[in-house]
């Protein structure tokens, strides 16, 4: 049998099914959570209430949408590549909740006699795991755009495509710091290391930054949305998707943002780990998640605050400006690994 | 000699020069002020009205649904049917039939009164001439703007229901508001 990759800890097969439906189960819910979240924040950063009609305080406003999409005629153009068009947001959604399974909640736990870790998976090559589900995830769009048949659409492909190689070269690079100084790429042993160090947003703040800039890019979201570009491309790549298709491409979106957020919190802010404090275990999960929607509250933020930029401003700063920096860092912080 | 512009000339201020690096430092700084505008917005608080419940006041001119008048004392209807307001209204949207008051049937306090007088709303374009036009103010405008209706023949407003008292649905803006 090949061996892909060695795994840090694994359980009985049964636990491995059983966590993966939790770790599914719990995370997607939080899904129509950030979904109404950015609605009801993007309300009072710009001075309105936000949806407030359906449920007590618009709660039931996700569900509400969500039920109109799926009922809605599944619609395909005449010029699109049929296969194609319907496996771009499986492909979006799979890759989303495929890189769900690296995030750690916490470290193997003891529950009723069983030593469970709290992840979906910890290969020991994790980082590399996420970045290669993060470049399948354009495919998503790209394909999408692609197959829809259409010149906006395509032009929306084309710009995730162009957007996807810009940002994934210097997001990676920055990560390169952070993989250094834990001398690992297991997801559970650089917060292991952050357990004993400082938080790596200390000494990696550069590295963080650009990280988390590229994770704007990589998400499509704004500043960064000129795939979809509501405003000069009748949004993009998802112009002729509707129902469940444009469904799925949505809940990915909103997936990767916390994907992301949670790939954040887990490299940069420390994992399950509070300073000063040590809590019992069953705190952990709730701790990760707490830090990850802390995350997503800043990716709200800066929707409600910047406004798109244009394309080649895109590329300058992908180009002209993260990848020498994030090219720097990483080089300083390997001379200081060695030096110290 | 050049020419001296003297005191009048003000320095223009121009964009800062350009740069990948400066820029982007500049552009990090100018997004964290951005960011803390943003946040300022939300801890200003709202600035809506949450319209079915609370409904946006009106000032006493504000021009809304008409409604025609009687006299407090004796009852009687002001409008004499002279149609004037119809004349006067641009949109063409009043229609009034007037006739004879007789001894038996006194609807008017003039000789004669409006039998037919209807205001299609769907039309009406709030201008007031015809509040202008009328010698008895006989027909003003109100407060109401809420007068949507599934059906446009459901918008021709009838005499009787020009003349009803109007349900003051709409609050009135106090002073200084």
């Amino acid at each position: 049998m090949i061996v892909f990759a060695e795994v840090g800890y694994y359980e009985p097969w049964w636990i491995q099914l059983l966590k993966a439906l939790v770790i599914f189960a719990i995370v997607f819910q939080l899904v129509p959570v950030v979904l109404l979240a950015e609605r009801k924040l993007l309300g009072r950063f710009q001075h309105r209430y936000g949806p407030n009609r359906v449920g007590p305080y618009g709660a039931l406003q996700p569900m509400a949408d969500i039920g109109k999409l799926l009922f809605k005629q599944q619609f395909r153009p005449e010029g699109s590549i049929g296969w194609m068009f319907a496996l771009a947001p499986a492909i979006s959604l799979f890759t989303a909740v495929a890189a769900l399974a690296l995030v750690p909640f916490s470290d193997t736990v003891d529950i009723l006699g069983t030593q469970v870790g709290l992840y979906g998976i910890d290969p020991s090559i994790g980082v590399l795991y996420a970045f290669a589900l993060g470049g399948i995830a354009f495919y998503g769009p790209v394909l999408g755009g692609w197959a829809s048949g259409g010149k906006y659409a395509f032009l929306g492909s084309m710009r995730a495509a162009a957007q996807l190689i810009s940002y994934e070269i210097a997001q990676g690079l920055a990560l390169v710091g952070v993989v250094m100084m834990a001398g690992t790429l297991s997801l559970t042993e650089i917060v292991h290391y952050q357990e004993d160090n400082l938080w790596m947003i200390v000494p990696q703040f550069v590295g963080f930054v650009i990280f988390l800039v590229a994770g704007f890019a990589e998400t499509n979201r704004p500043p960064f949305d000129l795939p979809e570009a509501d405003a000069e491309l009748v949004q993009g790549y998802i112009t002729e998707y509707g129902g469940g298709r444009f469904a799925a491409f949505f809940a990915a979106e909103y997936l990767e943002i916390i994907v992301v957020s949670a790939f954040t919190t887990t490299l940069f802010l420390g994992g399950w780990n509070i300073p000063f404090v040590d809590p019992p275990t069953w705190v952990d999960p709730i701790v990760v998640i707490v830090k990850t929607l802390a995350l997503v509250f800043l990716f709200i933020w800066v929707r409600a605050t910047l406004p798109r930029l244009r394309y080649d401003q895109l590329m300058a700063l992908g180009w002209k400006v993260f990848l020498p920096v994030a090219t720097l860092n990483a080089l300083v912080t390997a001379i200081l690994v060695v030096a110290l | 000699m050049p020419y001296d512009p003297g005191p009048d000339v003000v320095e223009v201020v121009r964009a800062p020069k350009g740069g990948a690096v400066r820029g982007t430092y500049r552009a990090f700084g100018e997004t964290l002020r951005g960011m803390k505008t943003v946040m300022g917005r939300w801890v200003e608080g709202t600035h809506t009205y949450q319209y079915p419940e609370e409904k946006t006041p009106v000032y006493p001119r504000f021009r809304g649904r008409h409604k025609l008048h009687r006299f407090e004392d004796s009852g009687l209807e002001k409008c004499v049917g002279c149609s004037l307001c119809a004349a006067a209204c641009p949109a063409d949207c009043i229609r009034v039939v007037a006739a004879e008051n007789t001894p038996e049937n006194r609807v008017s306090a003039g000789e004669r009164y409006a039998a037919v007088y209807e205001i299609n709303l769907s039309r009406c374009i709030f201008c007031g001439y015809c509040e202008v036009a009328c010698p008895f103010d006989a027909i003003t405008m109100g407060h109401d703007y809420e007068m949507s209706d599934y059906n446009r023949s459901d918008l021709i407003f009838t005499k009787e229901m020009l003349l009803a008292e109007p349900l003051e649905r709409t609050p009135l803006r106090s002073m200084g508001e």
